[in-house]
C-alpha cells in the first residue's frame, strides 16, 4: 500500500506543474491587468507599479521565478492587496472554508445516510418516497435560492440568527445547512442506490437465514458495500466542500477562500489566482488518492495497483 | 460507522438552533457598563479595502475607512463640502494664486499620542510623489506642486527644490505651477494629500517602500477622529473613538464597524435584519418596493457622476458628428429613467454636471426626432439604410444591459438605426476602452473633488483618459486657459465655451447624471445628502 501511495504521489508532480504552468499563462492572456482601472493611472505611474512588482520582467522570466518561490513554499504578494501576502491570504481564509465544509459534511452525512438508508430499506413504500422526494428537492433547490430563503424566514422573520456575517457559532447554522443540504441529497440518492444493490446479494440473504437482527444486517453487514458509491463521491466533494463555495461565501458574507478565488480571478490577483488554484488542484488530487484507499480498504475486490 | 452517531449529531444541531434563539450575536450589542448606551455606527463599505494607507489605494472602500481613520489639512463642511479647517486652522493663498501657506493648529497628536510635525507633512509628501511607491494618486500632487513631476521623474533627486517647505514650527508653504483654484477642494475631499506617521513608518522599512506592514492592526497609527480597533479582513474593520484627536470633545459617536458588504442584496438582507445602519447601495430591483412600503428607509442622493455612451470618433460611421449627434438625439431618456434606471437619476443634456461647485452648463443637446432623422439623412444613411449596426460594449454589470437595450429599442424605432449588444467583463471591457477596440461604449465619470473641471480636462487631446480620440484645438487651449483665469467666475465662462464644444461636436453622448440609491436607518443624525457621498463621521451620531 505504501509503494500504491507514493507512486501516486510521484504522478501527481507532472500534474500539478502543468496546472501551475497553463493557469499562469492563461491568466497572463486574459485581457487586463491588476492595475487596469477605468480611471486610468498616468504611464508613469503605471511603469513604476510595473516595475515594483516585477511584471516588466519578460513573462518567461517572471514565470521562471514564480516557480522557484512556489519551491520555496511561497506564493508571493498579492497584487490587490498591497501589505498581504498569498500565503497570508490562504491562512487566513482556508480555515474559515474548511470549517463551513466539516459543518456542512456532517449536515449531508448526518441527513442523507439515515434518509437513504430507510429509502433502501422501506423500498417502494410512503417512506421511501418521502426519503427520495428530499433528495429529488434537494437537487433541484439551488443554493442561491435555498440561502436567501432560509435568511428571509430564520434572520429576518424570525430574528433567530444574523442574515450573514461569520461571528460566533450560531452564525454557521444557516451556511452549513444551506450547504449541506444539497449534498445531503445527493448522499441520500447514492447511499439509496448501494444499498438497494447490496441488500439483493446472496450474502444478505444468508446473514438473514442465518437469524441476524434486521439492525446488524443493515450496519453491520450491508453498509460497507451500499456506501461505495457515496465514498467515491465524497472525495471529490470534500475538496470542493473544504476549499469553499463561492456562492455560500457571498451570501453570507463568510470570509472564505471561495470568495477570493473566484475575485481573484476578477481582480487579475496573479498571484492570488495561482495560489487558490494551485490549493485546489492540491486539494482534489490528494482527496481521490483518499478515496482509492478508502474503497480498496472497503471493498476486499479491489487491491492496490 | 456513521449512524450510532447520529443522534449526537442531531443533539448539536438541535442545541445550535435553541442557541439561536437566544444568543444572536451582534458586535455591537454590549451595553457600556457606565449606563450610555454606546453610538456604534455599523456601515456597509461594499468592498474589503486594499489598505488602510491613504498613499497606496485607490477606490471608495478605502475613503470611507481612512476618512474616519486620517484627517488632512482641511476637511469638508458636512453639508456642502466647502473647504473648513482641519488639522490646518487657516490658511491664506498669494495674490498671484501660487502660493498655499497653511498654519497648523498646536498640540496636534497622532493616535500614539506622539507629536504631529511639519516634517510629517514633508515627508509624506515626499513619500506621495516617490517613482518608488507607485501611488496610483501621485499625479493629484505632481500636477500642480512646482517641481513635484520632476521629482517624480527623476529630473531632480533633491526634494527641497520641490514646492513644500516648512516656513515655521507650524507653518507650511506650498508652491503650485499654476493657480490651481480647485486645489483646496482636492485637499479636503481626497485623501491623496493626507499626512501618514513618518516615524512609525520607518520602524518597517524605507520612507517609500510599497507594501510593509505599518497599516497591520497593533502598527497602525492615525489622526483622525477614530482609531483602528479590529481589522478581520473580509469581515469587518472596527474603529473607535481617538482621545488624541485635536477635536476628540465634538466626535460623538463611539464606535464605527465597517462591513464588506460586496454583494448588493446580502447587503440589503443585512439591513433588514438590524445588522447595518446603513448600506452602501441597494438593488435596483428593490427601489420600487421601498418607495411604497418604506420611503423613511430610502434615501436617493445626487452623486456627482455621469453615465454615458462613448464614441470612438477614428471609426466611421460615428467619426462623423452628425452621426452622433442623431443617435444622441435618439435617445428618449426621460423613459429611459422612468422606465429602466427607476433611481429617480437626472437626464444628461451635457457633459459637466449642473450644480457642481457652483457651475452649471448652459449649453444643452437639443433638437427633435425629425431633426435626428435629417443628420442621418444629409451624412448618407436616410432612415438608417447603408448603416452598419452600431456596436455597443458594456460591461456585465448593474443594468448597463437593460439600459442598452432600451437604447438599442429606441435608435431602431426612431431612426431605424439597427444596433449591436456586445457585453463584456470589467477588466477585459476596461482592456477594450483603453485599447480603443470599440465602436461605442457604456462609460462613466464620477469626480473625486467637487469642481467643474473634473468632467471637462478628460476630453483634452492625449490624456489618458480621453478614450473617444477626439481632439480639438481649440479645446485644448481654452482648457489650459482656465487654469490661469483671474476669478472663477472668469474660469466657468471659460468652461461653459467648453461645455458648448462638447455639445456640438459630441464625442461623448450624454445619457445621465447618477444618483445614489441607499437605505438607511432614522436613527442617524449629523448626516446631510451631499454629490461626493462624503460625510465627515465626526459630525454623525445616532438618536435612541
Amino acid at each position: 500500500m505504501i509503494r500504491f501511495i507514493a507512486m501516486r504521489l510521484l504522478q501527481t508532480i507532472p500534474v500539478v506543474w502543468v496546472i501551475i504552468t497553463a493557469t499562469f499563462f492563461m491568466i497572463r492572456f486574459v485581457p487586463g491587468g491588476p492595475f487596469t482601472a477605468e480611471r486610468a493611472v498616468t504611464p508613469e505611474i503605471m511603469r513604476n507599479l510595473e516595475a515594483h512588482y516585477g511584471l516588466n520582467r519578460p513573462l518567461y522570466r517572471q514565470y521562471l521565478d514564480y516557480c522557484g518561490s512556489i519551491l520555496r513554499g511561497d506564493l508571493g504578494p498579492s497584487f490587490k492587496y498591497p501589505t498581504r501576502t498569498v500565503n497570508e491570504i490562504i491562512a487566513e481564509k482556508l480555515p474559515v472554508s474548511a470549517e463551513l465544509g466539516a459543518l456542512s459534511l456532517c449536515v449531508a452525512l448526518g441527513l442523507g445516510l439515515p434518509l437513504g438508508v430507510l429509502a433502501a430499506v422501506k423500498r417502494n413504500t410512503w417512506i421511501d418516497y418521502v426519503c427520495s422526494s428530499f433528495a429529488m428537492v434537494g437537487i433541484c433547490i439551488p443554493t442561491f435560492v435555498m440561502g436567501p430563503l432560509l435568511i428571509l424566514l430564520f434572520a429576518i422573520r424570525l430574528g433567530w440568527f444574523n442574515a450573514s456575517g461569520w461571528y460566533g457559532p450560531i452564525d454557521r447554522v444557516l451556511p452549513s445547512v444551506t450547504l449541506g443540504m444539497v449534498y445531503a441529497a445527493y448522499v441520500a440518492r447514492l447511499t439509496r442506490g448501494g444499498m438497494l444493490e447490496v441488500l439483493s446479494q446472496d450474502y444478505i440473504r444468508t446473514a438473514r437465514a442465518k437469524g441476524a437482527s434486521e439492525a446488524r444486517i443493515i450496519l453491520k453487514h450491508a453498509l460497507r458495500g451500499g456506501l461505495t458509491p457515496v465514498v467515491s463521491f465524497l472525495g471529490p466533494a470534500i475538496a470542493g466542500v473544504v476549499t469553499g463555495s463561492f456562492v455560500i461565501e457571498t451570501i453570507f458574507q463568510i470570509p472564505g477562500i471561495g470568495r477570493e478565488f473566484v475575485n481573484s480571478a476578477f481582480n487579475r490577483d496573479y498571484t492570488l489566482v495561482l495560489g487558490t488554484v494551485v490549493l485546489y488542484a492540491g486539494f482534489i488530487i490528494g482527496m481521490n488518492l483518499v478515496v482509492d484507499v478508502v474503497q480498496v480498504w472497503m471493498n476486499p475486490k479491489l487491491k492496490f495497483e | 460507522m456513521m449512524i450510532p452517531r447520529l443522534p449526537r449529531l442531531a443533539a448539536l444541531l438541535g442545541a445550535l438552533a435553541l442557541l439561536a434563539g437566544c444568543a444572536k450575536t451582534d458586535p455591537a450589542s454590549a451595553e457600556a457598563a457606565h449606563g450610555r448606551r454606546p453610538q456604534v455606527l455599523r456601515y456597509g463599505n461594499t468592498n474589503e479595502p486594499q489598505d488602510i494607507d491613504p498613499q497606496v489605494v485607490q477606490g471608495t472602500p478605502e475613503d470611507h475607512v481612512i476618512k474616519a481613520l486620517f484627517e488632512g489639512l482641511l476637511t469638508a463642511d458636512p453639508k456642502d463640502l466647502h473647504p473648513i479647517p482641519g488639522l490646518a486652522r487657516s490658511w491664506e493663498v498669494s495674490r498671484d494664486g501660487l502660493t498655499y501657506t497653511f498654519h497648523l493648529r498646536e498640540n496636534l497628536r497622532w493616535s500614539d499620542g506622539s507629536p504631529i510635525t511639519t516634517d510629517d507633512f514633508l515627508l509624506s509628501w515626499k513619500r506621495m510623489i516617490s517613482p518608488r511607491l507607485a501611488s496610483e494618486y501621485a499625479y493629484l500632487i505632481y500636477n500642480f506642486v512646482a517641481g513635484a513631476k520632476d521629482y517624480y521623474d527623476g529630473r531632480i533627486t533633491d526634494f527641497s527644490k520641490v514646492g513644500f517647505k516648512a516656513t515655521g514650527p507650524l507653518t507650511l508653504q506650498v508652491t503650485l505651477i499654476n493657480r490651481t483654484p480647485y486645489l483646496l477642494s482636492i485637499i479636503a475631499n481626497h485623501y491623496a494629500w493626507n499626512i501618514v506617521p513618518i516615524k512609525v513608518l520607518l520602524r518597517y522599512g524605507a520612507l517609500d517602500e510599497r507594501s510593509t506592514p505599518w497599516t497591520r492592526l497593533g502598527n497602525f497609527v492615525g489622526n483622525g477622529p477614530f482609531m483602528l480597533k479590529e481589522w478581520i479582513p473580509q469581515e469587518r474593520i472596527v474603529v473607535v473613538r481617538n482621545p488624541q484627536y485635536w477635536d476628540a470633545a465634538s466626535v460623538k459617536l463611539d464606535e464605527i464597524d465597517f462591513f464588506p458588504t460586496e454583494d448588493l442584496a446580502a447587503e440589503e438582507r443585512m439591513f433588514r435584519a438590524g445588522q447595518l445602519d446603513r448600506t452602501q447601495e441597494i438593488p435596483i430591483s428593490k427601489i420600487d418596493a421601498y418607495k411604497h412600503e418604506h420611503p423613511e428607509l430610502l434615501h436617493i442622493d445626487p452623486y456627482l457622476g455621469i453615465y454615458f455612451y462613448r464614441c470612438n470618433v477614428t471609426r466611421p460611421p460615428l467619426n462623423d458628428k452628425r452621426v452622433r449627434r442623431a443617435l444622441a438625439l435618439g435617445i428618449d431618456r426621460e423613459s429611459l429613467i422612468r422606465n429602466v434606471t427607476r433611481g429617480d437619476e437626472r437626464p444628461a443634456y451635457a457633459v459637466s454636471y449642473p450644480g457642481d461647485a457652483g457651475y452649471t452648463p448652459r449649453a444643452r443637446l437639443t433638437g427633435t426626432l425629425d431633426d435626428a432623422r435629417r443628420l442621418l439623412e444629409e451624412a448618407g444613411y436616410p432612415g438608417g439604410a447603408g448603416l452598419a449596426p452600431i456596436q455597443l460594449l458594456y460591461n456585465t454589470q448593474a443594468n448597463n444591459k437593460q439600459i442598452a437595450e432600451a437604447i438599442q429599442e429606441m435608435w431602431r424605432k426612431n431612426l431605424g438605426v439597427a444596433s449591436e449588444l456586445i457585453n463584456q467583463e470589467w477588466k477585459v471591457y476596461l482592456d477594450s476602452q483603453h485599447t480603443h477596440s470599440f465602436q461605442m461604449e457604456r462609460a462613466a465619470w464620477v469626480a473625486d473633488y467637487p469642481d467643474p473641471h473634473v468632467f471637462l480636462e478628460i476630453w483634452e487631446t492625449g490624456n489618458g483618459n480621453n478614450d473617444t480620440l477626439w481632439s480639438n484645438a481649440e479645446y485644448d487651449r481654452l482648457l489650459h486657459s482656465a487654469l490661469s483665469a483671474k476669478d472663477d467666475a472668469t474660469r466657468y465662462e471659460i468652461y461653459q465655451r467648453l461645455d458648448a464644444i462638447l455639445v456640438d461636436e459630441l464625442p461623448v453622448i450624454p445619457i445621465f447624471y447618477y444618483t445614489r440609491p441607499y437605505l438607511m436607518s432614522p436613527k442617524i443624525r449629523g448626516y446631510w445628502p451631499n454629490p461626493l457621498d462624503n460625510h465627515p463621521f465626526k459630525d454623525i451620531y445616532l438618536e435612541d
